[in-house]
């Protein structure tokens, strides 16, 4: 008996230490490219997270059609992280388990910090379509497709200072937002070379971002002619219906996370009339490819495509043109795709619907030119 | 001028925070009890009220009558299903019951309604005064929200000084014992009141979504703890301790963000309030003694 259960036990230590093996080692030998989308599919955030994974899906039955990476199809899997870091690790480590090879995402900055933490130590090539903070690209492995958050600020203040928008310009920021935070930060010190003045900084919080009648007070007391509103669009929504009713009407001048605004449910979209915002992508621009991705989009989702839409068809011809340029093949390792991916990302040109002929640092920031949209008659339409 | 803007504003907010004390005060005041689900009661009368206006098209007034309705059954159902069994129960059980009613409500809501927000309707209609000139605006919505308050709050005094009803509850927050041995129905008082609180609390959530139009499970919360607070302020289990409280605090944190910082009004609020209680541990109109309703 005492032999049997020694039998046994090494019996079950070998199984184990054969399935442990099996775990650790580099996943490979898959006949298809597995790319995992990850973002607010649910939740204050899920405008985004869904714009940006249906377009995702759109670029991959896209090149699926047209014969795939290098002749591979794509598998693309979204998974929700309601703009939750925590669910966010969670829904990595489901696509992690499916056997992921590249990431698209995740879509809000906050999760994608936490998120790109796990992408660097498992090897795994991460482009997020739209977190825009530039501590996500800290890591070799990740890449940007919108602008980082100091491109934002300081593209804006330039865009109102040229565009000679306004003399008195106010910022509204959500203090502990590090999104937000970091537009308002590059906003100001560059709005310092510019021909305008800022006359009020003013903040929130997440705890109180329901009453604003105090900041657009001050905005209104110093005479602000336009409110920078570097914040996302729910809470804009708030703050254009507690302007209308004090009876102040300022220009209103947004970056990326005000895009949106016109989707929130029962939100009366004439007050955004005359709303800036600066995105690098307008439905109503007329170049083919641009036009082609919106129609797709409205039949399939039946609405618009907004900017973080094209953001995610664009990473995944991204994915393509790098993994073209290093001429790769799914059934390598995680490790190997990772590092010949991230090194190809330095060397390709990509013509995407959010910027002809992107390029791309080593430290994983993009390089295009900023575009501002204003809306007029609830939609959005180019600024010359 | 700007200060008056920024009192207006203040007096606006705490009147809302106000409203919604009077719930927590009146509970506590008769039941012993802190009911923290009281903040997401709100959330539900403004889900109710945003539903049939946006949804099923019917007008503000009969909308804000079925929530008001809908959260004194809900008030009443609460009571009867989660309260009533633990009224022998510890203090700190009922506590925990009332933490768990509060996280149910919530995720029942995320789970109806979605967490997506949604922009509220103003439901008033009332323009603007403009007084000074043009130089200082206050909207219809505050007016209105400052005239409820008033009224909710004489009406309530007039109805525990003048009624049956309201001696019936006033004898309980003194003694519940001796009030059942005066034929008093401790456990129909106890129902009423909280039928009176929730439905206060539709009242002062569709004010509340007017003034700051945005709509999400979890709306009730911050008021909620806000107006707690407020209640605490006042003096917990006075009527009119919940509307100097409420008042107050609303100015504290308005005058607070205008000309101290935007981001720490909480922490003001909340300091203000620690050195009330430090200097009168029962709160601004609390009795030492014994809390009245």
């Amino acid at each position: 008996m005492k032999v049997m259960k020694k039998v046994l036990a090494v019996a079950l230590m070998a199984a184990m230490v054969v399935s442990m093996t099996a775990c650790g080692g580099a996943k490979g030998g898959s006949s298809t490219w597995k790319i995992g989308g990850i973002g607010p599919l649910t939740g204050g955030a899920a405008l985004y997270g869904n714009a940006a994974l249906n377009g995702a899906q759109i670029a991959v039955d896209e090149i699926n059609e047209a014969g795939g990476i290098n002749g591979y199809k794509i598998e693309f899997k979204a998974e929700d992280d309601q703009h939750d870091a925590e669910k966010s690790v969670n829904a990595y480590n489901s696509l992690k388990d499916w056997g992921m090879q590249a990431l698209c995402g995740t879509v809000t900055t906050t999760p994608c910090l936490a998120v790109a933490e796990l992408s660097a130590e498992d090897n795994i090539f991460e482009v997020t379509p739209s977190a825009s903070n530039p501590d996500v690209v800290s890591h070799d492995n990740c890449f940007q497709v919108c602008f980082t958050d100091p491109n934002q600020g300081s593209a804006s203040a330039k865009y109102i200072g040229e565009k000679k928008l306004a003399s008195k310009v106010a910022v509204i920021y959500n203090s502990s937002d590090s999104y937000s935070q970091g537009v308002e930060e590059t906003f100001v010190k560059e709005a310092a070379n510019q021909s305008f003045e800022i006359v009020v900084e003013t903040a929130f919080t997440d705890d109180s971002k329901t009453d604003f009648s105090t900041q657009l007070q001050q905005c209104q007391d110093a005479g602000a002619e336009l409110v920078f509103c570097p914040f996302y669009y729910e809470v804009a929504a708030v703050i254009l219906t507690q302007a209308d009713q004090m009876g102040y009407k300022p220009i209103f001048f947004g970056v990326d996370g005000m895009d949106g605004i016109l989707g929130v449910e029962n939100f009366d979209t004439k007050l955004a009339e005359g709303v800036y915002l600066l995105t690098p992508f307008a439905a109503d621009a007329t170049d083919e490819r641009t036009q082609k991705f919106v129609k797709t989009y409205q039949d399939k989702y039946g609405e618009t495509p907004i900017q973080f839409a094209a953001d995610g068809y664009d990473v995944i011809y991204v994915i393509k043109a790098a993994a073209e340029k290093a001429n790769l093949k799914p059934d390598q390792t995680n490790e190997e795709l990772c590092k010949a991916l991230s090194q190809a990302m330095t060397q390709v040109s990509v013509d995407g619907l959010t910027g002809n002929g992107m390029t791309w640092a080593a430290s994983g920031e993009v390089s295009k030119a900023p575009m501002a949209v204003i809306i007029k008659d609830g939609v959005y339409v180019s600024v010359e | 001028m700007e200060l008056v803007k920024y009192l207006i504003n203040g007096i606006s907010l705490g009147s809302i925070y106000a409203i919604i004390a009077l719930g927590y005060t009146m509970v506590y005041g008769i039941a012993k009890m802190l009911n923290f689900a009281h903040g997401d009661i709100i959330m539900v009368g403004c889900y109710v009220v945003f539903i049939c206006m946006s949804n099923l098209g019917i007008g503000a007034i009969p909308s804000i009558i079925l929530s008001v309705v809908i959260c004194i059954a809900l008030g009443m159902t609460i009571e009867k299903i989660a309260y009533k069994p633990l009224r022998k129960a510890t203090s700190l059980a009922v506590l925990i019951t009332a933490i768990g009613v509060s996280y149910f409500l919530q995720n029942s809501a995320l789970l109806v309604f979605g967490a997506n927000t949604k922009s509220f309707t103003n439901v008033v209609t009332l323009p603007s005064l403009t007084l000074a000139g043009g130089e200082l605006i206050i909207s219809g919505t505050t007016i209105v929200t400052v005239v409820c308050c008033i009224v909710i709050m004489l009406a309530l005094t007039l109805f525990i000084k003048k009624t049956k009803a309201g001696q019936a509850m006033l004898a309980v927050s003194e003694d519940k014992d001796a009030a059942q041995l005066m034929g008093i129905n401790v456990n129909g008082t106890i129902s009423l009141t909280f039928a009176i609180g929730s439905g206060l609390a539709a009242i002062a959530g569709v004010l509340f979504c007017s003034a700051y139009p945005t709509l999400t499970p979890f709306i009730g919360s911050m008021p909620g703890i806000k107006a707690f607070t407020a209640a605490v302020f006042g003096g917990i289990g006075s009527i009119p301790g919940a509307l100097i409280g409420g008042i107050l605090l609303g100015i504290i944190e308005i005058l607070g963000k205008a000309y101290i910082s935007t981001q720490l009004s909480d922490a003001i609020a909340f300091a203000v309030l620690i050195i009330v209680l430090l200097v009168k541990p029962s709160g601004m109109l609390g009795e030492n003694i014994r809390e009245k309703v």
